[in-house]
């Protein structure tokens, strides 16, 4: 077994180990797991609607998932994705609502409007830990209530007092008539080929560019890039901006696509908290993230379904997430028996 | 014959790469067995499946004449198998009493007795002369004392045979010589001891027998008494190994380095380098002679940018670098071998390959308008390898996985490579073995005799004498005399090192002729 067939294989075994578990508790609780993972599966795969929002549930986790994984390959720890998530959210809606131009200008205008926000919402945490060593955690953190109060407050002043901004001009808007109709009107919506190619930017920034190869020198190493002539202030916030940039486009899908407004809202989205389990899960790879991500907002939105079809109350379904990436979090452990039972073959 | 330890014809791999050959380590009692080898030669892989971190794929190891199977470190311990770890495994801010017992604590009621054994490791202290306080925080006490509690663990737990892992390497000479003592009553005791090192010096001053390894193999063993530094430096590296560095007169011409007035502070900005002066020309080694502290650190930083002048000025080649970006110093022509290659010299969790790119990654042809040519940076890394003789399994290896000696050559290599006009070179043999020391003192050499300037700071008399066309002491942030090494004496140099001051009989040739 190569290193790679382990790599694949430990999360699908977490997943499945998750799954088991999570049969476990339905038993105990009284429920049928059995009629549980059929709804489940009914809720994600059921029809053309279900699959439909299951993607559109996808896209927002791609892009949370990427901000953290692209900051932690630079030795950041990003858990400001909800703030920057929502100023993006904010920035797209305004644009949208705001202007009338063309769509060829809108559109892009309204997307790169929420990827800026997000980018300079990261800026702040990134420029204090550069000048200050001000641990980014705790700002990104602090930063993230700034954002859910701003944001409410900037809602209601562009609202003249409402809690909802209205409905963005059908220029901004990513609604895909198409998907539309073979998803038998789904709010699927074409942000998801946006998120597919920021997973591709990310691995071609990480992998291809010199800009990359700084980016995780300075991520491993501070003192020999500081010694290779690498200007490692500019790299930790180009790093912290660029993860916030694609929180921000996350925040672009939810006010460009699904939902075409932005809100008051009472708490956070938790799709940035989520967006650390999808990096987590997919050990902060571009592709791995596309796992993570799939997996996440696949359980996310079939879990729905569980209430309607068997009767299991949804808080089942945050246990058996919760299991799932508890496996995969020690993913050591099942590494560990895979590579004993590697070595019995061997010897054998 | 009774030996406490046999291991009989180990052999390990990883992979494909054979770490240990059909190597053969008998210990006797009471003895002071060294193991010797060059980096990377496998001595560390064949303690680690002593100590059963690893398991051999042939071979046999008896304690005591009984086969044992040492399955994990804690069968180590019980077989009273010690290890005392080059890197200490201690935890910073706790006492040594609080180290010593972790993991094994006497317990009372339920409770942690730190009292009773506090008590114990004072008694196991002054029974062999380790003179540690089992109150004293691991973080306020020298690295000498640290590893004397790295002992005393091992001893708490009632091990027999110890295992000293390259224990010198980062002891001050007088911190040798006590660690020396200490192994020394240790046998007395009836202790047993394998030693791993590759100074010969330390071998022949207090083992026993040696065995050598090399390349993997087991060469054989030898009585101390029996040889001479000489020929186990030709067992360890399988040829003639030359002590005294071959070179020809050298050349000097125009100045490469000039270095003026200069004040420098340490990060307490407490001034390290005091109005200090000193040329290296075209065509010479310059090598600065000092007791570590004296400055050498910040001048070598405030010359590569890496920390701000306060006063004074540097140039290369007639132009002003001074509080430069490191960057732009790197282009006026100077490659440093960094003091310390963990922090500066490397990324140890990249690939070796990508740690050779790591001066000229934005450069073409590594890279073009900032994309990356891995292939490049392949064919670079190959050269480096080939040409400097880097053992690794191949250039994805991680830096981190290397040997320190490979580590340092594959530096040595990014840096020469480049072909800079001044070669700064730091404490460039740090803890290699006699093989990487001799190549690597031929690579500066060479460099000069290309004409190009090298400025080389060592701790170690021996190589400053060798190597260097033209000394410099360095007291107290300053140059006190440049010297010849044919016209002076390790005695002189020592004195002069130590501030004691002499009426200058031997021009300051570099020193007073700046090109202005």
């Amino acid at each position: 077994m190569s290193n790679r067939v382990v790599n694949i294989l430990v999360p699908v075994i977490s997943v499945i180990l998750g799954l088991l578990v999570g049969a476990i508790v339905m038993l105990v609780s009284g429920y049928d797991p059995i009629l549980g993972y059929t709804a489940l599966w009914n809720g994600i795969f059921g029809d053309a609607y279900a699959i439909g929002e299951t993607i559109r549930q996808i896209t927002p986790y791609l892009l949370a998932g990427l901000s953290v994984a692209f900051a932690f390959r630079t030795g950041l720890f990003n858990i400001g994705v909800e703030g920057q998530l929502l100023v993006g959210w904010f920035a797209a809606s305004y644009v949208g609502i705001a202007f009338d131009l063309p769509m060829y200008i809108h559109l892009p205008f309204a997307i790169i409007a929420a990827a800026l926000a997000g980018a300079a919402w990261a800026f702040i945490p990134g420029l204090l830990k550069a000048k200050l060593q001000v641990h980014e955690v705790i700002v990104t953190i602090m930063m993230n209530y700034i954002a859910l109060h701003t944001t409410n407050a900037l809602i209601k002043v562009v609202s003249d007092g409402g809690d909802n901004t209205g409905t963005i001009n059908a220029s901004a808007s990513l609604k895909s008539a198409f998907f539309e109709s073979i998803t038998d009107y789904s709010r699927l919506h074409y942000g998801i080929f946006i998120a597919l190619a920021m997973v591709l930017l990310m691995w071609f920034i990480l992998e291809k560019t010199t800009t990359g190869y700084e980016l995780k020198s300075v991520g491993f190493n501070k003192h020999a890039s500081e010694y290779a002539g690498m200007n490692v202030n500019k790299n930790i916030i180009l790093s912290m901006v660029i993860a916030g940039a694609f929180a921000g486009l996350a925040g672009a899908m939810e006010a460009l696509g699904t939902f075409q407004y932005a809100n008051v809202k009472g708490g956070f989205t938790g799709i940035g908290f989520d967006g650390i389990a999808v990096a987590l899960l997919g050990a902060n790879t571009p592709l791995g993230v596309i796992f993570g991500a799939v997996l996440f907002g696949s359980l996310k939105y079939g879990a729905l379904n569980m209430p309607n079809e068997a009767g299991i109350p949804v808080e089942i379904v945050s246990i058996v997430i919760a299991i799932i990436i508890f496996f995969v979090a020690c993913g050591y452990v099942i590494r560990y028996f895979l590579e004993k039972a590697n070595k019995k073959k061997e010897a054998k | 014959m009774d030996y406490v330890i046999e291991m009989l014809g180990i052999r390990k791999e990883f992979g494909s790469f054979v770490a240990n050959d059909n190597i053969t380590l008998q210990l006797k009692k009471g003895e002071i067995h060294a193991l010797l080898g060059e980096n990377g030669a496998g001595k560390s892989t064949l303690m680690n499946i002593l100590f059963g971190l690893y398991q051999p794929e042939a071979g046999e190891i008896k304690v005591k004449g009984k086969t044992v199977k040492v399955t994990d470190p804690n069968v180590a311990n019980d077989l009273g198998i010690g290890m005392v770890h080059q890197h200490f495994m201690l935890v910073e801010n706790f006492t040594v009493t609080e180290n010593i017992i972790l993991g094994n604590e006497l317990t009372k009621a339920g409770m942690v007795n730190i009292k009773d054994a506090a008590k114990k490791i004072q008694k196991l202290s002054e029974m062999y002369g380790l003179d540690v306080d089992p109150n004293a925080k691991i973080e306020d006490i020298s690295v000498g004392m640290q590893q004397r509690v790295e002992i005393l663990k091992t001893l708490y737990r009632g091990a027999d045979i110890l295992i000293f892992d390259e224990p010198t390497a980062s002891l001050t000479p007088q911190e040798i010589n006590e660690l020396i003592q200490i192994m020394k009553r240790l046998i007395q005791e009836g202790k047993s001891i394998i030693l791993i090192t590759h100074k010969l010096k330390e071998i022949m001053d207090v083992s026993d027998r040696v065995t050598v390894i090399r390349k993997g193999e087991g060469i054989g063993t030898v009585i101390t008494a029996e040889t001479n530094p000489n020929e186990l430096a030709s067992l360890m590296v399988g040829r003639q190994v030359e002590f005294k560095t071959v070179k020809s007169e050298a050349n000097p011409t125009d100045d490469t380095l000039v270095v003026k007035d200069l004040v420098v502070a340490d990060y307490r900005g407490i001034d390290k380098v005091k109005g200090l002066n000193l040329t290296v020309r075209k065509g010479e080694i310059l090598g600065i002679a000092g007791i570590d502290g004296n400055g050498q650190s910040e001048l070598i930083e405030a010359i590569t940018g890496l920390r701000k002048a306060k006063a004074g000025s540097v140039s290369i080649n007639g132009k002003d670098i001074t509080n430069k970006k490191p960057r732009k110093i790197t282009e006026a022509g100077v490659g440093h071998i960094p003091q310390d290659r963990h922090k500066h010299g490397l990324v140890l969790d990249f690939s070796i390959g990508h740690n050779i790119a790591l001066q000229t990654y934005y450069q073409k042809p590594i890279s073009k308008s900032g994309i990356m040519n891995y292939k490049k940076v392949s064919e670079l890394a190959q050269k480096v390898i080939n040409d400097f003789d880097v053992r690794t399994q191949g250039e994805h290896t991680p830096a981190r996985a290397l040997s320190g000696g490979n580590q340092q050559k594959a530096i040595i290599g990014r840096e020469v490579l480049r072909d800079p006009d001044l070669l700064i070179a730091a404490l460039p043999t740090r803890g290699l073995d006699v093989g990487a020391i001799e190549f690597i003192h031929q690579r500066l050499i060479e460099q000069r005799d290309n004409g190009k300037a090298v400025l080389l700071l060592s701790f170690e008399l021996d190589e400053v004498m060798n190597v260097s066309d033209r000394i410099a002491v360095i007291y107290d942030g300053q140059i006190v005399d440049t010297l010849l090494p044919k016209e002076t004496s390790e005695q002189e140099l020592g004195l002069l090192m130590a501030g004691q001051k002499k009426n200058s009989n031997i021009a300051k040739q570099g020193d007073t002729t700046h090109v202005e």
